[in-house]
Formats: C-alpha cells, sequence, structure tokens
C-alpha cells in the first residue's frame, strides 16, 4: 500500500508557482529523495504533506488519511523534521522531546521506552538537559531528528536532515535512515547527491516547482530515464538534467 | 484536550525559564504597591477596602498584559517554531487556548500574590470580604480581555516590540473609551447613541461596576465573549498567516 499519495499538487504563492503539478505515491520501505536546486520547491512540497501550508489544487493522502481533511489523524502518522530544524531555544532537549511525547499522546512505560529509543538513536544523552539554545548546530539538528522519531511514526518528512552535521554525524544518520526503511516511508530533501547514492531508494530531481527526472538504483549507478549515472557520477547528471532544461525551454 | 494541556504546560514553563518572569512579578507587585498606597491613599481615605488598589487595575494592566502575551505568537513565528507546532497532531483551537491559559494563569498567580494588601485592609479594619472577592475575579476576568486582544496581536507578527506597542494602543482603546474625555469629545461630533456604544466597550466602566461589589452578567458577558472573540480572531490570524 502507498503510504504518501499525491496527486496534482500545486502551490501557487500569489501568482509565483512554487509547486507545479506534482504526483507521485511513496511506498513503505521506500526512501524517496528529493533533489534540487534552492528555491526549487522542496520544502514547500514537505509543508504541503505534513499540513502546514494548504495546497492550491490537489489531494495529498498520508497512510489512508487526507491531509486537510482529516489533518490529526495524519499528522499522527508523520514524523517532521521541518528546514532548519527548528525547537524551542530555551527548552531542554528532554523537556522538548517530552512537550512532544505528550502532545502525540504518549504515556506511560510506552512514553518512556520511547523517549529512551529515541535518545538512544540519536545519542542526544550528554546534552539532555542543556538549554536547546546553548547547543551546537549540530545538535539542534539532531533534536529535530530525534523529535521526528519519537513516537515511531510510519512516515518520516526530513527536510535536509545532515545539514550542519560534522562527516562522523553524517554517518550516524544515515545509517539511522537506512535502519529506519524497511518499517517506513521516507522522504527526504538534499542537495547534497552522494546522500542519494547511500540512503535513497528513489529520487526525483525538481526545479522550478516541477518534477524534471525520476530516478532509482541500476545494475551500474543510478538510472534517471534514459541517462545512467556511474557510481559517484550523479552530480553530472543532476547538472545535464537541471540545466539542459533550462536552456530547453528558452530555444 | 491533551493538546491544550501540553501546549499550556509548555508555555506556562517558558515564563519562568527565564527571570523575566519573577522580575515581571515584582514590578507587578511594585506598581500596584505605589498606586495603592500613594495614588490611591489606601490609608488616608480611612475606608477599611481595596478600592484604591483595583481602580488602578486598568492602567497597571494597559501595560503589563501587552508584555505577557507578546511573546505567545511572535516568538514562535521568530524561530520557526510554528511550523513544528502546527504539524503536531494537534488543533488550532486548543493551541490558542493553550496558550491564552498559560498566560492567564500566570497573570493569575500574579495577582494572587497581592493578598497581603487584602490582609492589610483586614487588619485594620473590616472590610466586606465579599466585595474585595468580586474586585479580583473582575480584575481576572479584565485581565483576559487584555491578554486575548494582545495574544491575537502578537499572532500577526515575529516582531515582540511590534506586538507589544500595538498591543498597548489597542488596549489603551479599549481602556479610555468610556474615561469623561473621550465621552465629551465623542458625544460633541458623534449622536448619543454611538457615543453609548463606544462608551459600552470602556473595561473601566465595566470594572467599576464590579469594583461595587455587583458581578452583573452582563459584566461578565462582556469580558468572557471580549475574550472568546479576540481568541477567534488569533486562531483566523495564524491560519491566514502560517509563515514568515
Amino acid at each position: 500500500m502507498a503510504m504518501i499519495e499525491i496527486d496534482g499538487l500545486v502551490k501557487d504563492f500569489d501568482g509565483f508557482i512554487a509547486v507545479d503539478d506534482v504526483s507521485f505515491t511513496v511506498e513503505r520501505g521506500t526512501v524517496m529523495g528529493f533533489l534540487g536546486p534552492n528555491g526549487a520547491g522542496k520544502s514547500t512540497t514537505m509543508k504541503m504533506i505534513t499540513g502546514f501550508l494548504p495546497p492550491t489544487a490537489g489531494r495529498i493522502t498520508v497512510c489512508g488519511f487526507d491531509v486537510w481533511d482529516r489533518p490529526i489523524a495524519a499528522k499522527r502518522r508523520i514524523g517532521y523534521l521541518p528546514e532548519g530544524a527548528p525547537a524551542y531555544p530555551d527548552m531542554t532537549p528532554r523537556g522538548f522531546l517530552e512537550f512532544c511525547a505528550d502532545i502525540r499522546r504518549l504515556s506511560g512505560a510506552d512514553r518512556a521506552k520511547k523517549l529512551d529509543q529515541a535518545v538512544d538513536r540519536i545519542q542526544l544523552g550528554d546534552v539532555l538537559d542543556q538549554p536547546i539554545d546553548t547547543l551546537s548546530k549540530g545538535f539542534k539538528r539532531r533534536v529535530g531528528l530525534a523529535q521526528a522519531i519519537l513516537h515511531d511514526p510510519e512516515v518520516l518528512i526530513l527536510d535536509e536532515p545532515t545539514d550542519g552535521l560534522d562527516p562522523n554525524q553524517k554517518h550516524q544518520v544515515r545509517a539511522l535512515i537506512r535502519a529506519m526503511a524497511p518499517e517506513k516511508a521516507i522522504i527526504i530533501s538534499t542537495h547534497i547527491l552522494e546522500e542519494v547514492e547511500a540512503v535513497c531508494s528513489r529520487a526525483m530531481i525538481i526545479a522550478r516547482g516541477k518534477v524534471l527526472a525520476e530516478g532509482h538504483p541500476a545494475a551500474d549507478g543510478w538510472q534517471f530515464g534514459d541517462l545512467i549515472a556511474g557510481p559517484g557520477r550523479l552530480d553530472a547528471v543532476f547538472r545535464q538534467i537541471t540545466t539542459g532544461q533550462a536552456q530547453g525551454e528558452a530555444a | 484536550m491533551t493538546g491544550t494541556i501540553a501546549v499550556f504546560r509548555r508555555e506556562l514553563a517558558g515564563y519562568f525559564a527565564t527571570p523575566v518572569a519573577y522580575v515581571f512579578i515584582c514590578i507587578f507587585l511594585f506598581l500596584s504597591g505605589i498606586f495603592t498606597f500613594y495614588l490611591g491613599n489606601f490609608f488616608e481615605r480611612g475606608q477599611a477596602d481595596l478600592k484604591p488598589f483595583f481602580m488602578f487595575h486598568p492602567w497597571l494592566y494597559l501595560l503589563l498584559m501587552p508584555a505577557i502575551a507578546m511573546r505567545l505568537w511572535a516568538e514562535e513565528r521568530k524561530s520557526g517554531t510554528i511550523e513544528l507546532l502546527m504539524t503536531l497532531p494537534v488543533s488550532l483551537p486548543a493551541i490558542v487556548v493553550g496558550k491564552f491559559l498559560a498566560a492567564w494563569v500566570f497573570t493569575a498567580s500574579a495577582l494572587a500574590l497581592t493578598f497581603p494588601v487584602w490582609l492589610t485592609a483586614s487588619f485594620l479594619g473590616h472590610p466586606d470580604h465579599g466585595v474585595i472577592i468580586a474586585g479580583y475575579i473582575g480584575s481576572l476576568l479584565m485581565a483576559g480581555a487584555y491578554l486575548a486582544i494582545c495574544a491575537c496581536i502578537s499572532a500577526t507578527t515575529r516582531n515582540q516590540v511590534i506586538a507589544f506597542v500595538v498591543g498597548v494602543v489597542v488596549c489603551f482603546l479599549f481602556t479610555v473609551s468610556g474615561s469623561p474625555i473621550v465621552l465629551d469629545t465623542l458625544g460633541a461630533i458623534l449622536p448619543r447613541a454611538a457615543a453609548d456604544l463606544i462608551a459600552s466597550f470602556s473595561f473601566i466602566t465595566r470594572f467599576g461596576a464590579i469594583l461595587d461589589g455587583v458581578i452583573d452578567l452582563r459584566d461578565v458577558v462582556f469580558f468572557g465573549s471580549l475574550m472568546a472573540l479576540w481568541l477567534f480572531a488569533n486562531a483566523i490570524v495564524v491560519d491566514l498567516r502560517k509563515a514568515g
């Protein structure tokens, strides 16, 4: 069953079309990568899937629940790391995660277990009682990640999950995403191409609100339509697709 | 309900996370003391009641309630946490009410700490405790109305200073609309019915009626519906302007 179904999604910000007729589905066990230049509409799409922004047109269903008709039911099943990993600066990671646990109606032994698990998986133990304000950028991002996976959601939407992390932390987060992949539907956005090869099982290249190409791993690298990128050669294909299209339109 | 409680607890803890809450309570107690004993001539009046204490509450709240409510939404916008909050499984009305209640309960605790004034009056004479209780209830209702106004204004901006200044201005309008200066001026240019309508929105007039010891249902409904109306507007503002 498709965990995330998106059909004809459009977002029009007063004449600026940020997302232009995007449709796709994500199944359980898939890690979908959103690739694209800045301002391509990746974050806007994620904001609509998670019910933050209303779409101008189109339908979004998460685990069978329409995000706009049944927002609470859909949001219960989503873990979301917003762009920039916002968190309340005056709270400690412990207080912040407990707040999220309360809102998500976790209680008793299950609550304690899930809190421990999230802290453990993200390795937040050392900073649990420091105000989030005083944490490094990497730790702030990890607090956001811990919040997203706290309730063991079926759907994970992660907007640039490894941004601001050092290479070791990046490696950890990628390992975590791979470990969670089999039982979840995950969407991550990134502009780090190696990340796509490292964690994704599908990828979409988005620019100016449109899906330009969809790719998946093939025998000899990644395949985007007719184009095949060998291992580590994704950037060439990415450039060809994103800039080649622009030339094509201009002509 | 679960969501409201969680938001409420977070917000209330947020007030005490920094020394601001304690500073605020000190300022509140200090100012209400000054108003009561110096401007209100508490002792010189020779009457055992708390009128000089309550009389200045509208003016005190005019400045202090915007200060309490200014961070409620502006800070969420500024730090981007509004996106997090709005994508958690909790309804918008639950968030609006939870935030408002936190500010109101915080105000109630500051108000409760003025109990020594009550003790002083009881020690010096035999005040009518019913009137004093009515005064406290009226004061709390009025504070709630001010807070609801300022919470809504806080939702319109990401800048707490703007939220504060606009909040003071709007609260000022609601405060003075019944004062003689405004009414005399308006009475000269507006028809009587319109002037009366404006006067009926005055917090001072409504609060003054409660201070006489009579909690009229109309006054309670006035403050209650004002709170409901502004919180409703608050939810609409947040819904319309989510980002930024």
